[in-house]
């Protein structure tokens, strides 16, 4: 008993950064249309740029702001050249964000090098109903709980959040009103970079991270998002947190090594489901 | 610019590629002034009016507007999935405007809809809202594309209401784009006659409702109007709303 109470708290924990990645996603594609395949290498620069800052003796809390920041930069970038030109069609950005995507290896490479890093997060184990887990999960749960809530309240509550809502709800008419849909699509990039290095600083004190472990969040962020077909924040939560529970499980009881296939299952599981229903991308009628 | 002018447009040519969607249109609004502009579908109308909110650049030619210009878009283009509130709201974005009080005050109907998804309203409380939409950004000219496209005559008839009513009471210019003349020509005192991407014809609402080759073509039984009040009653008996065209290709 208290064994699957672990797995289900360390797997909602991996599940968070899934969630957040995935939101970072959703972000992003809600206001422009565009998978973007650089979501990753948000979390994986924010986390390196971190470990950096820890190093060079900057307290615990500033240097991992600074690092979510470098991330909301990165994704500023990305989403300038991605779609910085206005009438850029989706399908080219998309394309444009998985070259960055791989660009962003060497750049990790060249700082960084090819080593795993990680450092120290909360300290300390947490005991509850006799399962033991490292006190920095209940952090990470917190914080993504947090982030969500401010995300609803961003997007309901805001002009910007506003603004954003209408730009993924009806381009044309955002036009008319005088909102600037490529201005909007690159504050989503900032956003969703936010986002992901928001995972990538939470996820490092509990798994190494490599220049390559982005593959691993956005196959895990991609399957979270697609529950809610990539426009949902609440079914990206709740789907991150699904894949999180079932990766622990099957770590757990069977095979660590089969992780990303759990993913990988997941994902096509649902998408096969989805496409039964209706459509997984909503594409835009022309 | 002509004294007292709201809009002026002076050669305009609006190109898609190689297509000339708008071929030395020449058209002035004054202050106050209701005008009409008529033309079947493809004419340029909405192309018009897109080059006139800055969405469109001209190929050549010149677009002058004096004072602010609000756009209520064809096909009502809602944000479907915002309540009526912050569709209002999002309409002040330009100037700043968050009070949507005022707007209730015009078009109280919309009072007990502010709540509800703009998506799920009628296409005639859609049209109010859009009208609403556009009255966020306190203009001084309206430029409402195909006002009465898919609505019942009932419904047509209370938007024609509110816009006299802010006309004489707001001193509100309107430019109407209609394909239903009849509408377009009792409502406004001077319209223009665009066809092919050129002003055919223009002069006060009289003169035109009693030229012949008007009448003719869009007054008369094979009129587009005719074809408009079919294209309504598909809609009545639960067809999808009417699909608009992209305009931005």
């Amino acid at each position: 008993m208290s064994e699957l109470l672990q797995y289900l708290i360390t797997g909602v924990g991996g599940g968070c950064a899934f969630a957040l990645v995935g939101s970072g996603l959703v972000a992003i594609y809600r206001v422009t249309r565009v998978v973007n395949f650089a979501q990753g290498a948000f979390a994986v620069i924010a986390a390196l740029t971190a470990s950096t800052l820890l190093a060079t003796g900057l307290p615990h809390g500033l240097a991992e702001g600074l690092a979510v920041a470098v991330g909301a930069l990165t994704g500023l970038l990305v989403g300038l050249v991605a779609i910085g030109k206005p009438g850029t069609p989706p399908g080219a950005a998309l394309i444009a964000t998985l070259g960055l995507g791989v660009f962003a290896y060497a750049v990790e490479v060249l700082i960084w090098g090819d080593q795993p890093r990680s450092f120290p997060g909360v300290p300390g184990a947490v005991e509850i109903f006799g399962a033991r887990f490292q006190a920095h999960y209940l952090l990470i749960i917190g914080a993504t709980l947090a982030v969500f809530a401010g995300m609803g309240l961003l997007f309901t509550r805001t002009d910007v959040g506003r603004a954003l809502s209408a730009c993924a709800s009806n381009p044309y008419a955002a036009k008319v009103v005088g909102i600037s849909v490529t201005r909007m699509g690159l504050v989503s990039f900032a956003i969703g970079g936010a986002l992901g290095g928001l995972a990538g600083v939470l996820v490092t004190p509990i798994q190494l991270v490599t220049f390559d472990y982005d593959v691993t969040l956005i196959v895990g962020g991609f399957a979270a998002a697609i529950l809610g077909g990539l426009v949902r924040p609440a079914l990206t939560l709740a789907g991150g947190l699904l894949l999180g529970v079932a990766q622990a499980l099957v770590a757990g009881y069977g095979n660590a090594a089969y992780q990303m296939e759990v993913a990988l299952v997941l994902m096509l599981a649902v998408m096969v489901w989805q496409a039964a229903r209706k459509p997984i991308v909503q594409e835009e009628t022309a | 610019m002509i004294e007292g002018s709201v809009i002026e447009v002076r050669d305009l040519t609006v190109r898609y590629g190689a297509a000339v969607a708008l071929d030395g249109v020449s058209l002035t609004v004054g202050a106050g002034e209701m005008v009409a502009l008529i033309g079947p579908n493809g004419a340029g109308k909405s192309t018009l009016v897109n080059t006139l909110s800055g969405i469109l650049r001209p190929a050549s030619g010149r677009v002058t507007i004096g004072g602010r210009l609000a756009q209520v878009p064809e096909g009502r283009q809602m944000f479907p999935d915002l309540t009526v509130d912050d569709n209002l709201r999002l309409g002040g974005w330009r100037v700043r405007n968050r009070d949507t009080g005022p707007i209730y005050e015009v078009l109280p109907d919309l009072v007990k809809l502010r709540r509800r998804r703009a998506g799920l309203l009628s296409g005639g409380q859609q049209q109010m809202v859009a009208v609403g939409r556009a009255l966020m950004s306190r203009p001084d000219v309206l430029a409402v594309d195909e006002l009465s496209l898919g609505l019942a005559p009932l419904v047509v008839a209370d938007l024609v209401r509110h816009l006299r009513e802010l006309n004489a009471e707001r001193g509100l210019a309107v430019l109407l784009i209609e394909q239903n003349a009849r509408i377009a020509l009792d409502l406004c005192t001077r319209a223009y006659v665009l066809e092919a991407g050129r002003i055919a014809v223009s002069g006060s609402a009289e003169e035109l409702a009693a030229s012949p080759t008007v009448a003719a073509a869009y007054l008369g039984a094979d009129a587009p109007v005719i074809r408009a009040s079919l294209k309504s009653l598909e809609q009545l008996e639960g067809r999808p709303d009417h699909e608009e065209e992209g305009v931005a290709r």
